[in-house]
């Protein structure tokens, strides 16, 4: 039942994003104008500072991250459907589950995108442990949505939701920017460092274990009035 | 929480006497070597960090309370401890880097206990951001936010650690000498004080904010010329 109850909900949010584009197109866009961004900032006579790869790499994937879970409920608050979800007679983690899956299949995809564009434009060997890679995107971006989507249900039906979720999403999601940005960096250097990457992962999937767990647990109560 | 508002006279006056006596204390307290007099700035900054971590702990605590049993007394306690996060955080962020710019030469260094404090403190200050204009249900979303940050600090400090250990620098983070002891632990004592003073007044500033609108609610409900 809850398995189902989450599937239906991320295939849901799925079908609505197949059919419309919308968050998809401008979140990939964005985190490309973003990445643009940060060239300009850290490009010096031709030169990327050192590290700067995996840096704007984590960055555009945090901001971009940010606007996709902003957009995922305020399409559900401007057709006033959150409510309908709620009054489903349906576990409310289970709605949690399905919502996050939606916001992570969706930065996912965007990192698709942004890893190779961001090794491209800034000759960084991102790919060249690629299993270790795929390992710090994941968990590092399950940690992210599992705080942002909490926090972004949350914050539907305040005013000046747009502004409050990155002031409390940044803060509390720092370790994983930070184990994010130096797994990433010392998998790019020209020596790897994989013990270096596989502690940030362990970080990670530590992280993503509490921040889960307290996230299923708090929101039933965070959505009930 | 009535205990803490009984004991408040007590707790009042025994705060005042300490920041009376802690001055000369900390005068008569050795002259640490290399950095001399603004030394001194540590009993009043690391005091202020210890509370700061205290608020945390408790509004975090307060906060999972709040949120399991919906009681408004630990939204209150969760609320105040927050408050005093964010004050004593204001007080360590600005004595550190007065002292820093003696003793290291530079106003912010991105050490990791340093870092860490910084972090704590713009999790509460998001925390009391978000009780003031996050709209309904505000309360519960603040009483989250303590919780995780509470639950983030860990992660914080390991995380802050290894980037910091990853370009090392030189600190002259001073061992205790014997003779400070003292003097910094009565310090800690003093700062405990004016917590629980701070928390206490805060407490009650809460619970009559309370009651105010349930007056108002009831007058509101009262039938017209009664």
């Amino acid at each position: 039942m809850f398995a189902r109850t989450a599937w239906l909900i991320f295939r849901k949010d799925v079908t609505v994003e197949v059919r419309s584009r919308e968050t998809l197109a401008t979140t990939l866009f964005f985190a490309l104008s973003a990445v643009l961004v940060f060239a300009f900032a850290l490009v010096k006579e031709g030169r990327v500072v050192a590290d700067a790869a995996a840096g704007i790499l984590w960055i555009a994937i945090a901001f971009s991250g940010t606007l996709a879970l902003g957009r995922t409920f305020e399409r559900e608050r401007y057709t006033d459907t959150l409510r309908a979800l709620m009054l489903a007679p349906a576990d409310r983690p289970a709605i949690y589950v399905g919502k996050l899956a939606g916001v992570l299949a969706l930065i996912l995809v965007a990192e698709v995108m942004l890893v190779p564009l961001v090794a491209l434009l800034f000759d960084a060997a991102l790919l060249a442990r690629p299993v270790l890679l795929v390992g710090l995107l994941l968990t590092g971006t399950l940690g992210f949505a599992a705080v942002g989507t909490l926090f972004a249900a949350m914050l539907v039906r305040a005013r000046s939701r747009d502004v409050l979720l990155p002031v409390l999403l940044y803060p509390i999601t720092i370790p994983v920017i930070i184990a994010g940005v130096r797994g990433t960096a010392a998998l790019a250097q020209p020596v790897p460092d994989e013990s270096m990457a596989f502690f940030w992962l362990m970080l990670l999937a530590f992280f993503d274990t509490v921040f889960v767990t307290l996230a299923l647990w708090t929101f039933e109560p965070l959505m009930t009035d | 929480m009535s205990l803490l508002q009984r004991a408040f006279p007590a707790l009042l006056v025994a705060a005042m006497g300490c920041f009376v006596v802690a001055p000369y204390l900390i005068y008569q307290a050795p002259y640490e070597s290399t950095m001399g007099l603004v030394q001194k700035i540590f009993y009043f900054h690391a005091p202020s960090g210890m509370m700061m971590f205290l608020g945390a702990f408790i509004s975090g605590l307060a906060g999972a309370r709040y949120l399991m049993k919906g009681t408004p007394a630990s939204d209150r306690v969760a609320a105040a401890a927050a408050e005093l996060v964010v004050v004593f955080g204001l007080i360590v962020l600005v004595t550190g880097p007065l002292w820093a710019r003696k003793a290291w030469g530079v106003w912010w260094q991105w050490d990791a206990r340093l870092t860490s404090s910084l972090l704590l403190w713009t999790m509460f200050m998001a925390c009391m951001l978000v009780r003031k204009y996050g709209g309904p249900g505000a309360e519960k979303l603040s009483a989250a936010v303590a919780l995780f940050g509470m639950a983030n600090v860990p992660f914080v400090y390991v995380s802050v650690n290894v980037w910091r250990t990853l370009h090392p620098k030189t600190s002259v983070v001073p061992s205790l000498a014997p003779g400070m002891r003292g003097p910094f632990w009565f310090c800690a004592l003093t700062f405990l004080l004016l917590f629980l003073v701070l928390l206490s007044v805060r407490l009650r500033l809460g619970e009559q904010q309370e009651e105010l609108e349930t007056l108002y609610l009831d007058l509101d409900d009262a039938p017209v010329g009664a």
